[in-house]
């Protein structure tokens, strides 16, 4: 598969009044043409930022590129000047943000929001701008979208709006679309509408997604692949069957234990212990080590490097090293990799 | 919309009754005559002068007289300023002086304060922003007539670029008085725009600008702008009063025959009709001031625009 965005060896660091902050300690993904891959961690594990960084959309006199690049088209987009940016963003990538009601502009009819991208990055005038902006609207299932062109975000539902910032952010058919948690602000029955539109959007225009959620049903939903963030580093990567019945990393593990369930009996929900680590001094080891019981010493000493589970899958683990103990997940991350073939405790049958 | 002017016309009519009858019965307490050494006149030429002017006439008399007349726009004679002259008549021919001072500081402050708002904004805590906070800070704590006295000192006096307190020269003796009352609206204006546009420009809808590839100038002018200049409506009523009182000094330290300096020295002579007649013109502009930045909030924020008035 082609490879249309890498990033490699990706360190961010915010300079604040209270010291550096290292928000990113190492990233590195591929993302391929025409998936969807999930980043999916807990708040302040760096899947924002992540995605920010790549458009480029970090305050600039803060956040400071430490090390490693982000490859697009035979570009390293950390090393390009604000003006060559301006031409990728909302043309070559693009990004749906987490809350509809505050991310249109709430004195420019939408109408003009829609094809400022398209006036802005393709060759085209008004009249036809606008056409092609009433077709995109017709796209999301915008409802009488000649009329609508004219009114203001005021005037539409929460489910609504999104729609119309998912329209911009289609508008120029860009290669990768970054979805940062869209769905999050809105109502069930809406997020269900809205990940539907999106899944069948990317069947039509065939772009490639990062979609950051804190939801993982919504991950089991839309992904191809999933990357598991924490502590400002990607701890598991693999395809989104291999996570979620084949988890490896501590972590994981936790994540998934933590999601609610219809068939555990289980009275109270599981919580990971503790808080997460704090970015302005990082521990040394796994990050993840003091919240987990089943670190190891050289947790608390040694970062893990990434070990490899299949072709697509690996995790940053020491439990993965050969000297290392054997140990056993909890009993709902065992229920699950009973069902996938190639994991230890395989019963048969399939996911 | 036309209902809703139609409702605000009439609450003003009410206003204006209430202001005027306020500061009638107010003159009226007040100590002194307005007819001039009225000591060295005789009891009977006093009376003469009274009737002249109604003042003999019981209180409710020359109430009722005096709000018939401004129903007919009618706001009574000079007594002893300009005796005898009109005062409707009066006051027109002093607005023009006063009213180009006024609407050239209003514009000059407010443009130059939006511009100074929007620059510190955008380089915020830099020196840029600091020197910008410190014109408002100045142009808020100087009063306007120290800045008249000042600028006529160098630019007038010393420098000898304007003239220093004549009103002969159209526009360039406008210059200087205009400078000196656009320094309050100006200060007001970068206050407010720059803590505003710095809230817009964290907004979301700024990052999805961003994100759909627009250059800076495009998110300051096209998104940002509009967004924050909503809050400094609110203020363009106060900053229109700032103008009005500090016409009054302006006016008298550049000799501009204009409305103000008129009414400080009507104050001096106890000039009742005058004091009368500006305070109720003073009035009626600061409502339909009032009523224009009620309407421009709808112009420039839709969603307060008013139910039935289409953009």
């Amino acid at each position: 598969m082609e490879k249309i965005l890498q990033v490699k060896d990706l360190e961010l660091s915010f300079n604040t009044f209270g010291g550096e902050v290292k928000a990113i300690r190492g990233v590195n993904f591929d993302l391929y043409k025409g998936e969807t891959l999930a980043i999916v961690g807990e708040s302040g594990s760096g899947k924002s930022v992540t995605t920010k960084s790549i458009m480029r959309l970090l305050p600039e006199n803060s956040a400071e590129f430490k090390n490693g690049e982000i490859l697009f088209g035979g570009r390293d987009l950390t090393k390009l000047s604000d003006k060559e940016m301006q031409k990728i963003r909302g043309k070559d990538i693009s990004m749906i943000f987490q809350d509809p009601m505050t991310s249109l502009n709430p004195t420019m009819p939408i109408g003009r929001q829609i094809t400022e991208p398209l006036l802005k990055h393709q060759k085209i005038g008004k009249e036809e701008a606008k056409k092609v902006a009433i077709d995109l609207l017709r796209l999301v299932g915008m409802p009488k979208p000649e009329l609508r062109m004219k009114q203001y975000p005021h005037q539409f539902s929460g489910g609504q709006r999104q729609r119309i910032v998912i329209a911009i952010a289609l508008a120029c058919n860009p290669q990768i679309l970054i979805a940062d948690e869209p769905t999050t602000a809105l109502d069930v029955t809406i997020q269900a509408q809205i990940l539907e539109l999106m899944k069948d959007l990317q069947k039509k225009i065939d772009t490639s997604i990062i979609f950051i959620t804190h939801d993982l049903g919504v991950v089991a939903n839309v992904a191809d692949r999933v990357a598991v963030m924490y502590g400002g580093k990607i701890v598991e990567i693999g395809t989104v069957d291999e996570i979620f019945y084949n988890p490896q990393h501590p972590y994981t593990w936790g994540l998934l234990s933590s999601m609610p369930s219809l068939d555990t009996d289980e009275a109270k929900l599981y919580a990971i212990p503790g808080t997460p680590p704090d970015l302005l001094d990082p521990p040394k080891g796994d990050a993840f080590a003091l919240r987990s019981e089943y670190a190891l010493q050289i947790d608390m000493e040694q970062n893990p490097p990434f070990f490899k589970v299949s072709d697509t899958h690996s995790a940053a683990t020491w439990l993965l090293h050969p000297d290392a103990p054997q140990v056993e997940p909890p009993a709902t991350v065992i229920e699950r990799m009973k069902k996938f073939p190639g994991s230890r405790y395989y019963e048969g049958g399939a996911i | 919309m036309a209902r809703y002017i139609g409702k605000r016309l009439i609450y003003m009519v009410i206003t204006m009754a209430l202001i005027a009858t306020f500061t009638f019965f107010l003159m009226k307490i007040l100590p002194g005559s307005p007819i001039a050494s009225a000591d060295k006149l005789s009891p009977e030429q006093r009376a003469v002068v009274e009737a002249r002017y109604g003042l003999d006439e019981p209180l409710p008399v020359q109430y009722f007289d005096y709000m018939f007349g401004l129903l007919k726009g009618d706001l009574g004679i000079s007594i002893n300023q300009f005796k005898g002259a009109d005062v409707t008549d009066l006051i027109i021919s002093r607005m023009g002086p006063s009213a180009q001072i006024g609407f050239q500081g209003m514009v000059l402050g407010t443009i130059i304060g939006i511009l100074l708002g929007m620059i510190a904004a955008l380089r915020q805590n830099t020196w840029v922003d600091y020197s910008s906070t410190l014109v408002a800070i100045i142009g808020i704590s100087i009063p306007s007539f120290v800045f008249a006295s000042l600028l006529q000192y160098w630019f007038g006096l010393k420098l000898e670029w304007f003239p220093v307190a004549l009103w002969k020269d159209g526009f360039m003796s406008s210059v200087l008085p205009s400078i000196a009352l656009a320094m309050f609206p100006l200060a007001t204006a970068a206050r407010f725009i720059r803590t505003e546009m710095i809230e817009v420009l964290g907004s979301d809808y700024i990052t999805l600008a961003k994100a759909k590839g627009a250059s800076g100038s495009e998110i300051a002018f096209k998104h940002a702008i509009r967004n924050a200049l909503i809050p400094l409506i609110t203020v363009l009523g106060p900053m229109t009063v700032s103008i009005l009182t500090g016409s009054l000094v302006v006016e008298q330290i550049f000799a501009i025959p204009g409305i103000g300096e008129q009414f400080v020295k009507s104050i001096m002579v106890n000039d009742f009709s005058i004091i009368m007649g500006t305070t109720i013109f003073f009035s009626v502009f600061l409502i339909v001031v009032i009523l224009i930045v009620d309407i421009l909030y709808g112009v420039i924020d839709p969603r307060i625009r008013l139910s039935g008035g289409k953009s």
